[in-house]
């Protein structure tokens, strides 16, 4: 990355008038209350809520539009300097933390719900919508739609988490949240609009199909450009939701028990987890099952398949548990488990994993834990009809305390590794995860990622030291 | 049923319980009614087969009511003879091996009740108190004139398993574990120097009257049933009792099979805020259980029986034209409460019914 001989090096250099000259062209493009050089304002978006080392930008920048986007950009672009985009920062790996400074652009002032299709079941929003604002927007005002809503805090905003390839609560029916866009507008690292989608020849936001795949935004955790707007996939929200709890005593039961369950084609989520604190939770597998009906009848109709035909064998044997059914979904209802160690603070590893490698993610990562004297949370959740999990090992720390942080990273590299080992793939990985995956990575994939992404970002300006092929 | 060889009353086996239990089999062999499980309303038997059943149990044998025993504690109460029935099963599913819950429930079930959050903070009293016991989360329910100076325990949910009473683990065939966990409760309840403890929950009220008499726990303090400190409190504002005009279903919890001498505090209590309490089938010592117990047995159709009993209860509610239904035990809300109001009855906690009727709104009463 070549930053040396631009006005911001020289700025620091020189005693800071250039860093005033940047400052003023920003001010001037989006106005001088939407963007900061004050190192108060700096040190909030100097980290994340995981454990990332932190790293401090130069400006923060909070832009209202799409063209607001494409003039910091141009001007980035001409300037050679690092831009970070940022949703709701909840990502905890770490991807939106400046790590070489530069711009940090906080989305959250693009929270326009543009439009609601209800027939065609799409939303499209701007990019700093977040999970919270469109699950009320929606309970509010379509009440028969919902969106597949992940297990971060409402914050999390709808882009910045199919740039990471999410995951929500309708993913065991309709797989990962990425998968549900239906359009993208993007603006490049060079300052271009682009739209990709039936939106790209003006016929709406309704699919993303059948014009030729531009795969290149989707999981690239910003670093080829900024998605501004996109359409997601909206399903039927049903009359009754809740939460089904089904316990087993032995992890090896989880494959077949998950197996079973998708092949019902009753469920909505299912998530198994198992954890140190609170003690109920400890050495068993909990697998909670959502399910959704229009009318009393449908919900017994699905509880009767789920619970009495298909695991009913177990209950008689002893061997699981049918716990109850709660109505009305908490959501969101994974992100739980940051005050379970004092301090609140937490960041877990990811993965996408084979459902059938369950019963090691479990005891292994129970081992690294323990290891490393942090209380054991893992959660498995259920991607597609048993396609894959996202497996997830979650390690508390004091966020008072360095120590524990320290403690925290170790276990997360090492979780990172096992991921590996145990044949999954890193989800949203952080430099470390990154640098494991790039050193596997096809030479021939890894050369043409290079070449897209010199092509479309020829300075490095987007999101560096993130996935850095080029 | 048939009868099993041996069975007499000169063979006395399991007699080791039975001393522990303060269990009386001479009660059981004089007794005329069989009420324990004639009276059950999820048994289907004959009084020759109780007795028969009762002595088996008694001498340690195996049952089918060991097996099909819904865990209603309502035994407790029906047993003419003050024996302990209920706790005799609980013991021999224990020692049989019989649970009437999958493993994975009880051991879920045993995990729950173990504080991890630090030792409470001790405050002597030298007075009443009332024991939120493991529903320190129902603390906005405390408010008020009704509670005005008194002094309250468990308090916070974090630490709220330090006043648990266990009890719940009759549900689970472990009583070896109410027994090694209680006397480390009693004795974390006594160090707040109390002159009684009023037990929020119908099941501490069970355990320090009942349950630990019958298997020779101490208790040092005075135990309060709410219902009977309610009934205090609103005689003490009589004149601010405004009637509520509502008609009224009660939720009777299984736990309260244990204090049947405390139930008539139901009745007193809605004369005197000028509730009606509903005709109904199921009620008093006839009520269905809320049936949460029941949904997670073992035994094949749990689940559905468990919908069947909630229906059958709710629909006789409805039908004897309850407006309100009341609860005093939280899981029966938890289990009942969604039920009823799908029916347009107004789940509500007794707490909440009497400060309606001295004019104050309890939070969510519209």
């Amino acid at each position: 990355m070549i930053f040396a001989g631009s006005p911001l090096v020289r700025s620091l250099r020189d005693g800071g008038d250039c860093v005033d000259s940047i400052y003023q062209e920003l001010a001037k493009l989006v106005g001088k209350e939407y963007v900061s050089n004050q190192p108060e304002e700096l040190y909030i978006y100097s980290f994340d809520l995981g454990t990332a080392e932190s790293c401090r930008p130069q400006y923060v920048v909070s832009p209202r539009t799409t063209e607001h986007i494409q003039d910091i950009l141009f001007l980035a672009n001409r300037e050679k300097i690092p831009v970070v985009p940022l949703g709701g920062g909840l990502s905890l790996a770490g991807l939106a933390v400046p790590l070489k400074g530069g711009i940090l652009l906080d989305l959250k002032r693009m929270d326009s719900i543009i439009d609601v299709n209800e027939k065609a079941r799409y939303a499209v929003v701007e990019c700093g919508v977040s999970q919270g604002q469109l699950t009320s927007y929606l309970e509010k005002y379509y009440p028969r739609l919902t969106h597949s809503e992940p297990g971060a805090p409402p914050a999390a905003t709808i882009a910045g988490n199919v740039m990471i390839h999410g995951q929500g609560d309708l993913a065991q029916p309709y797989g990962f949240n990425s998968d549900l866009v239906n359009g993208l507008e993007v603006v490049l690292p060079t300052g271009e609009v682009c739209h990709f989608g039936s939106i790209a020849i003006g016929a709406g936001w309704f699919t993303n199909h059948p014009l030729p795949e531009v795969g290149i935004f989707l999981g690239w955790c910003g670093t080829t450009g900024i998605i501004t707007k996109l359409s997601i996939r909206l399903f039927p929200a049903k009359r009754i939701r809740g939460v089904g709890t089904f316990v087993l005593e032995n992890e090896d039961f989880v494959p077949e028990v998950v197996y079973k369950l998708t092949h019902t084609q009753m469920a909505e989520d299912i998530v198994a987890f198992s954890s140190a604190i609170p003690p109920f939770a400890s050495d068993l597998q909990q697998i909670t099952v959502n399910i959704a009906a229009d009318s009393e009848r449908e919900l017994e109709f699905k509880q009767e398949i789920l619970w009495d035909d298909t695991l009913g064998e177990y209950i008689h044997r002893g061997e699981g548990a049918y716990l109850g059914f709660v109505r009305d979904l908490k959501r969101p209802q994974i992100s739980k488990t940051s005050d379970y160690k004092k301090g609140g603070g937490f960041e877990y590893v990811g993965s996408i994993m084979p459902i059938e490698r369950y019963p090691e993610c479990y005891r292994k990562g129970r081992e690294i834990s323990e290891r490393h004297g942090i209380p054991y949370t893992v959660t498995g959740r259920c991607v597609g009809a048993g396609h894959s999990m996202m497996f997830a090992w979650t390690y508390a720390f004091n966020r008072a305390d360095p120590e524990t942080i320290i403690q925290a990273r170790r276990a997360l590299h090492e979780t990172d590794d096992l991921v590996l080992q145990l044949g999954g793939v890193i989800w949203k990985p952080g430099t470390y995860g990154q640098k494991l995956i790039l050193e596997r990575l096809d030479p021939g994939t890894r050369e043409l990622m290079g070449k897209i992404k010199k092509l479309i970002d020829p300075n490095g300006i987007m999101n560096p030291g993130n996935w850095e092929v080029a | 049923m048939s009868g099993i060889v041996g069975l007499d009353r000169t063979i006395v086996e399991g007699g080791d319980i039975l001393s522990a239990l303060n269990f009386d089999i001479e009660k059981c062999l004089s007794c005329e009614t069989q009420a324990c499980f004639t009276q059950c309303q999820y048994l289907e038997i004959d009084k020759a087969s109780a007795k028969e059943e009762i002595l088996k149990i008694a001498r340690g044998y195996d049952s089918f009511v060991l097996h099909e025993c819904v865990t209603c504690y309502a035994c407790e109460e029906y047993c003419p003879m003050g024996n302990h029935p209920f706790y005799l099963i609980v013991e021999r599913q224990e020692a049989l091996n019989i649970p009437p819950v999958p493993r994975p429930l009880i051991q879920r079930a045993v995990n729950l009740g173990v504080p991890f959050r630090g030792d409470p903070e001790i405050a002597e009293v030298h007075g009443p108190v009332l024991n939120m016991a493991a529903f320190s989360d129902l603390m906005g329910l405390i408010q008020g004139r009704l509670f005005k100076g008194l002094a309250v325990i468990s308090k916070d949910d974090r630490k709220m398993f330090h006043y648990f009473c266990q009890l719940m683990y009759l549900h689970y065939a472990r009583s070896s574990v109410i027994k090694e966990r209680l006397p480390g409760i009693i004795n974390t309840i006594n160090k707040h120097k109390p002159t009684e403890v009023i037990c929020f929950h119908d099941e501490c009220y069970g355990t320090y009257t009942s349950y630990c008499p019958a298997v020779g726990i101490d208790v040092p303090f005075r135990p309060v049933h709410f219902f009977e400190f309610l009934h205090r409190q609103l005689t003490e504002l009589k004149e601010a009792i405004r009637p509520v005009n509502l008609k009224v279903a009660y939720q009777r919890p299984c736990s309260s099979r244990l204090s049947p001498d405390k139930h008539h505090f139901v009745r007193d209590i809605f004369d005197l805020i000028g509730a009606r309490y509903v005709e109904r089938e199921y009620t008093d010592e006839n009520a269905l259980c809320c049936a949460g117990a029941i949904q997670g047995q073992r035994r094949e159709g749990s689940r559905k029986r468990a919908i069947e009993i909630q229906r059958k209860n709710v629909e006789d509610m409805k039908k004897a034209g309850a407006e309100v239904c009341i609860f005093n035990c939280p899981a029966c809300l938890q289990t009942l409460g969604p039920l009823v109001s799908a029916e347009g009855i107004k789940p509500m906690y007794m707490s909440d019914i009497c400060r309606l009727a001295i004019g104050e709104k309890p939070a969510g009463w519209r």
